[in-house]
């Protein structure tokens, strides 16, 4: 890549750059800052677009019953059964079990804030959904 | 509070590396580091899904720059993991003490200074604390333009993030440097391991025979995932290779700028040429992105599909492989030179 070819695409990467190693017209090579690249904010979208799918369609799930809160608030937080679980201190066949609603429901205090404390949320948080999903922090504005 | 250089780096491990080691006293440049530590990789592997998708990594293993540059030029150094979390900060805040900076592996999810349309739950990030000032941590984070400060309680976040990859409060830190080194030998030895992992390996999924796999799967994208889980892929692919200065084209570059470097140091001009080629590459690289974006938003142009784009790829696995071998070829006289 020449100097001058480096892409300067402001976007995703808000006010920061990516250093770049370029050629120089003398064939030595430099580092250029960039301000981004349009196909990499492409494939992001992409990536956020596809969250965006998966959450809302967990959003739908909960409220008809199929899935618990928690399943809601993983995919929200880019989080899949093992992650969750890491992070709660629970094994993941539990997660999993604890996605199925009537077990959710009967969930004591303790395991709720541990859920709580992994996803960021009180536990009175955790055990609702919310009317829609909200922007997703890598969207774009979607007004 | 440590005197610490912050400088802008393309990748997060040779710039964490480099300038850990520039700190103690030896000049090293990024590109350096990361040929050195023989950085550059690549594995397709379908079977390890990171969302759901499969894995493309054209990096090595995490931590494996550092340990490799030191080990190569006689540096120095230690490393600790921990079970406990108060464990690790006091051992940071020990070694802080001691007017060292010390370089971290860090969860991305949890840094609250990164650009949020990045934070993923990716744990192999590399940055360097040199010190705390009113109860924040100073972080010299090489994917940055300028150094950061982080609370305690981040800090700990992504020390201790959860998941693939989970850092487990590694920490590692320079103990002493030699004064003088000859970059030459190390320098040879880092670019002899690349070649060899390259094309070496008996294993279909790395190297250049792993792009030859990726490519004869990415043809059959469409028909195994339909239009938009093959988009899915191509996106996946694309993120890996060019976000934040991991990934394919910017580590050819930075790979070209090493083997420049080495020309230099070696008085060597074949390894001059080579340098060009992989530039060259590096924009092949750049092309597929494109292609790859084009075919994701659904605006193709005329002659760009799933099948082009794996043309595109093939093609740069049978241009890399002869580079590569040509390595090989030279090693003898390479590691004589170097003596």
């Amino acid at each position: 890549m020449r100097k001058k070819d480096v892409p300067q695409d402001a976007g995703t990467l808000g006010p920061w750059h990516q250093v770049r190693y370029a050629v120089a017209d003398d064939g030595s090579y430099e580092l250029v800052p960039s301000a981004g690249w349009d196909v990499v904010d492409t494939a992001n979208a992409e990536a956020w677009a596809d969250i965006r799918e998966r959450a809302e369609s967990a959003l739908e799930r909960v409220r008809k019953g199929e899935l618990s809160p928690l399943a809601f608030h993983m995919v929200v937080r880019l989080m899949d059964d093992s992650i969750l679980a890491g992070y709660a201190g629970l094994a993941r066949w539990r997660v999993r079990r604890h996605l199925k609603p009537k077990v959710f429901a009967k969930l004591p205090q303790r395991i709720l804030i541990k859920y709580a404390q992994a996803l960021g949320l009180s536990p009175e948080e955790l055990c609702r959904v919310p009317e829609r999903v909200a922007p997703l922090p890598g969207e774009k504005d979607r007004a | 509070m440590i005197d610490f250089a912050h400088r802008h780096s393309a990748h997060c491990e040779s710039g964490a590396t480099a300038n850990l080691l520039a700190h103690h006293g030896m000049p090293l440049s990024e590109a350096m580091a990361f040929g050195i530590g023989a950085g550059l990789f690549f594995g397709h592997f379908p079977m390890v899904k990171v969302a759901g998708l499969p894995l493309t990594t054209f990096r090595n293993f995490v931590g494996g720059i550092f340990s490799r540059v030191t080990k190569r030029l006689g540096v120095r150094m230690s490393q600790r993991r921990f079970r406990s979390e108060d464990k690790g900060m006091a051992a940071l805040d020990e070694v802080l003490g001691q007017g060292i900076p010390v370089g971290l592996q860090a969860g991305v999810y949890w840094l609250p200074y990164f650009p949020p349309a990045l934070r993923h739950h990716f744990n192999a990030h590399n940055l360097v604390v040199y010190g705390k000032q009113d109860g924040e941590y100073l972080v010299s984070d090489p994917n940055l333009d300028v150094a950061m400060s982080i609370s305690a309680q981040d800090l700990v976040r992504a020390r201790f993030a959860k998941g693939p990859l989970a850092p487990k409060g590694r920490m590692y830190w320079v103990r002493s440097a030699p004064a003088n080194v000859d970059l030459r030998g190390p320098a040879v030895q880092g670019l002899v391991e690349v070649a060899r992992r390259m094309t070496f390996l008996p294993v279909p999924l790395i190297g250049t025979r792993g792009m030859r796999f990726l490519a004869r799967r990415m043809r059959c994208w469409p028909e195994w995932y339909g239009q938009r889980g093959a988009a899915r892929h191509m996106a996946q692919l694309i993120r890996m290779q060019e976000e934040i200065g991991t990934g394919g084209a910017g580590f050819r570059f930075i790979f070209a700028a090493f083997l420049q470097e080495t020309a230099g140091l070696l008085a060597e001009p074949r390894l001059t040429e080579l340098s060009a080629s992989f530039t060259a590459a590096g924009d092949a690289w750049r092309d597929l992105a494109l292609m790859g974006a084009r075919l994701c938003k659904g605006r193709a142009g005329q002659g760009e599909s799933y099948v082009a784009a794996a043309d595109l790829l093939e093609g740069l696995a049978g241009r890399e492989d002869r580079l590569f071998r040509e390595i090989r070829a030279m090693a003898p006289q390479l590691q004589a030179k170097a003596r």
